[in-house]
């Protein structure tokens, strides 16, 4: 083969269109999920800012009564927080203990091959569509309420069977993100631990848990955000037509379940019953945002700590 | 150590071996490591001296496969006798870990946890002051009592941890390289600190520092690695004689550094 | 030191309290496990609920009796005389309008049954039993139908049958099917991925590959975190603002030419879902492209590969099982989703299959919905019905993307 010594190149810049062209689309993709926000939050304002517009509708009203019929002019919205509230707190209540318990086992207790036999079942439990779970909360927690208070304590539709449903749809979430706490705390602090003569429960309970706190406040926070906005379980066992009551033995209707209800039926574009939608799920947005972010942030910030 | 009586052993072990599943990582272990001295354990990286440190407080026990056998007598008791209990056992035998592990608590509550834990009665805020003074941390802390363990410096968070141990009165300190982490002027604080220790406990540390090892410790264990890979004690004996007259090549090439 | 003021239980004293420490340990072992066995047992009772109501006794009575009808036992009819008995016992205008639908001639000979059995002999349902009452309260269900239903058949009745996964919707539960539902469902999904894919993949190619470390990529990640955590229904919200209200014109097609429809399509649904899914899929496919080995682009770049010529050739390939996964994930994820579907309009009867972008459609998680808060007790036994079909439907994707799990990591 016969050798050239030097074979002049040129190293300026070339100009390359496919690249470029593939850049830009790649770069509109990623700003996609930005526009989504942006149109997200410009027509849930705009059609919320014609409800409050609404001369009829006062903050007054809005925050001041205690009913919420939009069609006829009753616009307090208290019936509608007050039992999303409640069943997120039922659902809490169940789903926190349980979530942190499964989890402290699942990380400290369990070997290797009964984690790998209980985790899949909570990871069922995580796929499971809440319509799913609404039925089986109306036709078989229900029920059961019922046959243990008796059927005049208890309406076939309550909060607290969609509460219990709830707590145990959330149970996974709590449970899986606790778990990621747990085992992100670093083993020598265990080890410390035991070389003070502490047992598995003291070690578990007074160091592996408090030092993942953070990380369990961020479940904590997006476990809410999640019973916040879950739709299914409510619109089916919660009740239909708002009730402002704090008794979780009686039938009321949430924010989302409004929303699914009044949606559902036949709506027409720019009604008041229309535009009180966009209200409600501008709310359920701005609460859930806060509250995902918090618990981002706290998750980013405790990711850091044992870096 | 010229002495008439028998000197009191708080370790003594016989023919102790640990196994990590089917590999053998420590093989054969005879010393008798007197009270009130410290012992270093040296020897090159891989050769089992954590192993062998940790078996005596019982912490392997968190490895799933790991197994001990032969014996290892304090004050007469083998310590892997099945009616041993692990938790007395680790809280007779403190150990300070070689990365500084404070609690994720306060200063206060790093020292109190362990002791209540243990069922203290009495005064807490003295013992707590008794032991960050044991640990010649007081002075410096004594302010920051409330204040997060981790705003402490890392020296002052391996004394913390130091004096957490003291705090539930072990028999026997286990330290396995407390000072590879810090800065020279730390390392020389714990040396000297282990000085004062001595006087009431007994410490066995693992240690990469020759100078260390020489400079702080009575006895020296002189570990080395076989072709099977499998770790053991070639030499145990006064700290001046495995420095200055060591009666093994191998240890005479490790101590002076023409070590592989 | 003085002994008696500051010092720790010794001998006996230290062995009592640590046996008391023992034993909180083993109480807190266990309530940590019940946790665990609660999980579980819910988990149970959950699916005994389902399979308890798609299967059991029922009690039924004929509106009309079928000897008035024909000589011959109804199912021994045959094809050409099951035409003639509905030809005969149906309005004129009924008729036509199910010829319509599908001719008499290429219907099958049990479709035409349940249609006389629908329209004609017209099943009453009286009551309805779960699985669990069925096998073991025999006696006494057979007992109160002799009572109270003198008239009426008892059958032991299979809810979830080939019949209901091919028949198309009925107002009443003996004949309802959940065939436009599985269809409307698939096209949703269909839809969703066709539009969430490509972007969503893309999106996650700059972040990885492109995107410079600075406030901008920051916000976009951010976003797409909280994208990931919007609750399902304000997606419904958003879809029947924007797809179904401001692009009425796009998703009813009418700048297609498209005129008997509104806005609340299969299309515009199947949007609202691709954007609900859209930070999922791109969460997932970022993962996927993280676990490429920078070597591998470094070689790339090494023998003078651009940048695309390097994701083109090395790190999509090596990613693609991960995104396939993230994807299948997220299907499962919207196939079970109801709550936007319900906002953006998905109709809750309908009998005819979604033919084309611009129908109307239903889902199979919509009928669930309608038919559990139904009150008749019939209609349960076919949501539990449409549960199980939607749960083996969700089964059968989750094994795939384990399989696809499982081959990407023996790959890497
Ligand atoms: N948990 C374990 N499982 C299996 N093998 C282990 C385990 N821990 C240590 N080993 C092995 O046992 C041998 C001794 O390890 P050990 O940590 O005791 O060495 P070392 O002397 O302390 O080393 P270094 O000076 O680097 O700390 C090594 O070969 C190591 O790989
Ligand atoms: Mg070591």
């Amino acid at each position: 083969m016969s050798t050239k010594n030097f074979r002049p190149f040129n190293l300026k810049k070339t100009i390359r269109p496919g690249e470029t062209i593939i850049q830009s689309l790649l770069f509109v993709a990623g700003v996609l999920s930005i526009m989504i926000t942006i149109t997200l939050v410009y027509e849930l304002g705009k059609e919320a800012l014609l409800f409050f517009n609404n001369p009829d509708v006062t903050l007054a009203k809005f925050f001041g009564t205690t009913e919420w019929q939009p069609g006829i002019g009753k616009y307090g919205i208290w019936p509608l927080v007050t039992s999303t509230l409640i069943t997120s707190f039922i659902a809490m209540l169940i789903a926190l203990p349980l979530g942190l318990a499964a989890a402290l086992y699942l990380s400290e207790y369990a070997s290797p091959k009964v984690r790998s036999i209980l985790k899949p079942i909570l990871e069922i439990l995580a796929g499971i569509p809440t319509v799913v779970y609404g039925f089986f909360a109306l036709l078989f927690v229900t029920p059961i309420l019922q046959s243990i208070m008796g059927k005049d304590n208890i309406s076939v539709y309550n909060m607290l069977s969609a509460g219990l449903v709830m707590g145990i749809m959330i149970l996974p979430l709590i449970s899986s993100m606790s778990e990621d706490a747990f085992s992100a705390v670093p083993r020598p602090l265990r080890e410390g631990a035991y070389a003070m003569g502490a047992t598995k429960l003291e070690t578990s309970l007074q160091v592996v848990l408090p030092a993942a706190l953070s990380g369990i406040g961020a479940a904590v926070i997006l476990g809410i955000s999640r019973a916040i906005g879950e739709t299914m379980i409510v619109a089916v066992a919660a009740g239909s037509g708002p009730n402002f009551t704090l008794n979780p033995f009686e039938a009321a209707e949430t924010m989302t379940g409004n929303i699914a209800r009044i949606s559902g039926g036949d709506l027409s574009y720019g009604s008041i019953d229309y535009t009180s939608l966009f209200a409600i799920a501008l709310m359920l947005f701005l609460v859930t945002l806060v509250l995902n972010l918090i618990s981002q942030y706290v998750v980013q910030r405790f990711r850091e700590q044992y870096e | 150590m010229e002495n008439n009586v028998e000197p009191e052993y708080a370790i003594v072990t016989n023919d102790l071996s640990i196994h990590y599943g089917s590999y053998t990582a420590v093989k054969g272990v005879n010393v008798k490591v007197e009270k009130q001295k410290i012992t270093a354990i040296i020897g090159p990286s891989g050769c089992g001296k954590s192993t062998l440190l940790r078996s005596f407080n019982r912490m392997n026990d968190f490895v799933p496969n790991c197994r001990v056998t032969g014996e290892l007598l304090l004050q007469g008791q083998n310590l892997y006798s099945k009616d041993v209990d692990p938790v007395e056992a680790r809280r007779r035998i403190g150990m300070v870990f070689q990365k500084p592990n404070p609690f994720p608590k306060s200063i206060y509550e790093n020292i109190a946890w362990g002791a209540r834990i243990n069922g203290f009665k009495g005064n807490m805020d003295e013992l707590v002051e008794q032991s960050l003074r044991g640990a010649a941390l007081w002075e410096e802390v004594k302010d920051l009592l409330q204040k997060s363990a981790y705003e402490l410096s890392g020296g002052q968070q391996q004394r913390l941890c130091i004096a957490r141990t003291i705090a539930i009165q072990p028999e026997i300190i286990l330290m396995d390289e407390p000072a590879s982490a810090l800065d020279p002027i730390s390392t020389l604080r714990i040396e000297e600190l282990m000085q004062e220790l001595k006087k009431n406990y007994t410490i066995i540390i693992v240690t990469h520092n020759m100078q260390q090892a020489a400079r702080a410790s009575d006895y020296t264990a002189m570990m080395m690695i076989d072709d099977q890979r499998s770790g053991g004690v070639i030499e145990f004996d006064d700290t001046k004689k495995i420095f200055t007259r060591p009666k093994d090549k191998r240890t005479e090439d490790y101590v002076t550094g023409r070590f592989g | 030191m003085n002994p008696n003021k500051n010092h720790f239980p010794e001998g006996d004293a230290f062995r009592r309290e640590l046996n008391g420490r023992y034993r909180s340990a083993t109480i807190g072992e266990v309530l940590f496990l019940s946790a665990l066995l609660i999980a579980v047992i819910s988990l149970t009772a959950l699916l005994y609920n389902i399979v308890d109501g798609a299967f059991g006794y029922t009690a039924y009575e004929y509106k009309v009796d079928p000897s008035t009808i024909t000589s011959k036992p109804l199912n021994e009819l045959t094809q050409p005389e099951l035409v003639e008995v509905l030809k005969a016992n149906i309005s004129k205008g009924a008729y036509n309008k199910l010829n319509n639908e599908q001719a008499m001639e290429t219907r099958s000979q049990a479709d035409l049954l349940s249609l006389v059995l629908e329209r004609i002999i017209r099943i009453d349902t009286k009551a309805v039993w779960s699985l669990s009452d069925s096998l073991f309260h025999k006696t006494e269900i057979e007992a109160e139908v002799a009572e109270k239903y003198p008239d009426a058949k008892l059958e032991f009745r299979t809810w979830l049958t080939m019949n209901f996964i091919t028949a198309p919707m009925s107002s009443r539960a003996e004949f309802a099917g959940a065939r436009t539902a599985i269809l409307g469902s698939l096209w949703l999904v269909g839809i969703a991925v066709l539009f969430a894919l490509p972007i969503g993949v893309g999106a996650a190619v700059y972040l990885q590959e492109y995107a410079p470390k600075n406030l901008f990529t920051r916000i976009i990640q951010t976003n797409i975190n909280n994208l990931a955590g919007v609750p399902s229904i304000v997606y419904g919200m958003l879809g029947l603002a924007l797809f179904v209200r401001v692009l009425e014109p796009l998703t009813s097609g009418s700048i297609f030419g498209v005129t008997d429809s509104n806005g609340r399509t299969v299309f515009a649904a199947g949007l609202t879902m691709g954007v609900l899914v859209l930070p999922l899929i791109i969460i997932n496919a970022q993962e996927a492209i993280k676990a490429v080995p920078d070597s591998l682009r470094q070689a790339a770049y090494g023998v003078g590969a651009t940048r695309w010529q390097t994701i083109w050739h090395h790190v999509l390939p090596n990613s693609v099982a991960g995104i396939l996964t993230g994807t299948i994930l997220s299907i499962s994820r919207a196939i079970g989703e109801t709550a936007p579907l319900i906002v953006v309009g998905a109709s809750t009867f309908i009998t005819v299959d979604p033919d084309g972008l611009f129908s109307k459609f239903t889902a199979l998680p919509i009928q669930i919905f309608n038919w559990t808060t139904r009150a008749q007790p019939e209609f349960h036994a076919i949501a539990a019905s449409a549960i199980i079909v939607l749960m083996v439907l969700l089964l059968s994707l989750n094994a795939t993307a384990i399989l696809l799990r499982n081959r990407f990591q023996r790959r890497l």
